[in-house]
């Protein structure tokens, strides 16, 4: 890795400064934010230093992040997120199960094309996709006007603008981010073990539940948190699928920004979303680190 | 080995896939509907799109969303090359742990937080938000996206062509232009072409970022789908989703010729 190297220092300085005014720069400053007021004049927060003729004077204050904990609002919110995020994983990850672990066991001429079939969906746009389920989901809509011509209900069901509508909404946006890692551990494991199990006597089920299934933990560990994370934070699906009570902590960042024009609020909130989601985040980037520089 | 497939796992992909496309076709057929009922069929025409094609802040849209993502392709690219360079070269250097964290985190930052904080960044900055702003925010989400790309490529890269060079007379900086970079061009163009869908794709980040005349597709379509569905966005979606398709099929197809190349390049050694 060392001696005549291509990359030369010049560009490890240029990424450092890219990285310090892009990504670190910008996360400081919801920080420093954060600690703001909101006040009507451009920028609309009030500055951290101010200088009052003889020195500068620090103007720090915690009220938003007290406004937020104290308000029931938004610990229901951040509450919400959590359940919501949680639901829509357990569900990705039950209708992905058996996908991806078809998907490995098909034979090896059809896995590219099933596994390009899964992909091409999540290529289509985000917000179109969101965007189709309010014509399926809504009351004059086709779900109902199936469900009511099969006979199998008489009214139609109340489905958009519901928090079930924001959970279908979320399972289907990101249920590739599920298949993917299930598929990739579901193919790695060796044949021959599953045939060892079969051999001392195992029936399918057994060896799948007791071999297959903790071999693939890794993978169901990856993808729920593919699912997880971005679903916490999701401000595009609760907005149009969900209703006037669904509260969902990246809709309540969206609005306290775009329509109360309360940025330190939300800069708080982004703040808070952070340190929840900073764990979880850690450890997968670190499996992806390990994972790239293995080269695996 | 038994190879076939259970009636339960073919089920499983059967209904997986149908949930994957469905909603995906009612967009796309709809589109062709005659009727203003989006539920309703009432016939093929292609009304909507004569009417999507007359409309101005529509298509002013369709040409803000381009012009951001071919900037912001080509930055992301310069970005991500050098990112992936810089890591995959240098095992150790002071800060080479919180530099990886960092460029990676729009990777798994929920985009709320990275458009909040570019815009906070751009106010705090003092620059005009406009196309511009928006294709730099687009660029750092991106960058990240080509650096895995372009990292899984370096790990096949035969190093020996580079050191062949060096030790042929090329400065290292020869090497890299000479050598490298054409051999690696392919996913180069795969990067650049996932920056563009990824760009293309953005309602969050470009929420954030722009400013007045800045406004992109998606946040076009997002406007308009707050009030309801219409015909004239299935259209407009419709031709989204052509042009991604279009994207994915040419990324697809130079994926599938790396891969090949890497299969023959194995097989020779």
């Amino acid at each position: 890795m060392t001696g005549r190297s291509v990359a030369w220092p010049s560009m490890v300085v240029l990424l450092g400064l890219w990285v310090a005014l892009f990504l670190a720069g910008p996360l400081l400053i919801v920080l420093k934010i954060s600690l703001a007021e909101t006040r009507l004049a451009r920028p609309p927060y009030t500055p951290l230093l101010i200088d009052d003729g003889g020195g500068w004077s620090l103007s720090a204050n915690l009220a938003n992040y007290v406004a937020l904990v104290g308000d029931g609002l938004y610990a229901r919110a951040f509450g919400q997120s959590l359940w919501l995020a949680g639901i829509s994983t357990a569900l990705a990850l039950g209708v992905a199960l058996p996908m991806a672990y078809a998907m490995a066991r098909a034979p090896a001429s059809w896995r590219g094309a099933l596994l390009a079939a899964v992909l091409l969906p999540f290529w289509t746009s985000f917000l179109i996709r969101v965007y189709a389920w309010i014509a399926i989901l809504k009351d004059e809509g086709l779900l109902n006007a199936a469900l009511v011509g099969l006979g199998l209900i008489r009214a139609p069901l109340a489905l958009l603008n519901t928090d079930i509508a924001v959970v279908i909404g979320i399972v289907y946006a990101y249920l590739p981010f599920m298949i993917l890692p299930l598929y990739v551990a579901f193919a790695r494991i060796p044949a021959s073990l599953i045939e060892a199990a079969a051999d001392l006597g195992a029936t399918p089920t057994r060896s799948f539940w007791s071999v297959t299934l903790p071999l693939t933990a890794p993978g169901i560990a990856a993808g729920s948190l593919l699912v997880f994370i971005p679903a916490v934070g999701e401000a595009i699906v609760p907005d149009l699928l969900g209703g006037a009570e669904t509260l969902m902590i990246g809709k309540s960042l969206w609005t306290e920004f775009f329509q109360n024009r309360d940025w330190p609020l939300a800069s708080a909130i982004a703040v808070l979303l952070l340190i929840l989601l900073v764990g979880p985040t850690a450890w997968l980037e670190g499996r992806e680190a390990r994972r790239r520089e293995t080269g695996a | 080995m038994r190879r076939s497939l259970s009636w339960v796992s073919v089920a499983a992909l059967a209904l997986g896939l149908a949930f994957l496309y469905a909603p995906i076709l009612l967009v796309i057929g709809y589109s062709f509907n005659a009727g203003k009922l989006v539920t309703v069929w009432s016939g093929f025409s292609l009304r909507w799109y004569a009417e999507a094609f007359a409309n101005e802040q529509l298509m002013a849209s369709i040409g803000v969303s381009l012009r951001v993502a071919v900037l912001s392709a080509t930055l992301a690219t310069v970005v991500g090359t050098t990112a992936a360079l810089v890591l995959f070269r240098h095992a150790r250097f002071v800060g080479r742990g919180a530099l990886v964290g960092l460029i990676y985190a729009p990777l798994v930052l929920p985009e709320v937080i990275t458009g909040l904080a570019l815009l906070l960044l751009f106010v705090e900055l003092g620059w005009e938000r406009g196309i511009l702003t928006v294709a730099l925010s687009h660029a750092v989400l991106a960058s990240a996206w080509v650096a895995v790309l372009v990292q899984s490529r370096l790990v096949a890269f035969d190093r020996s062509l580079e050191e062949a060079a060096i030790d042929l007379g090329a400065t290292p900086a020869r090497a890299l232009w000479q050598v490298t970079l054409p051999i690696i061009a392919p996913t180069l163009v795969a990067g650049w072409l996932l920056a563009f869908t990824l760009s293309i794709d953005d309602l969050v980040i470009a929420s954030f970022a722009s400013g007045p005349g800045s406004t992109t597709l998606p946040m076009r379509i997002y406007g308009q789908a707050r009030l309801g569905v219409t015909p004239e966005i299935n259209a407009v979606s419709t031709l989204m989703i052509a042009v991604v398709a279009l994207g994915v099929v040419a990324f697809g197809l130079l994926a599938k010729r790396e891969a090949l190349r890497g299969v023959q390049a194995g097989g020779s050694k």
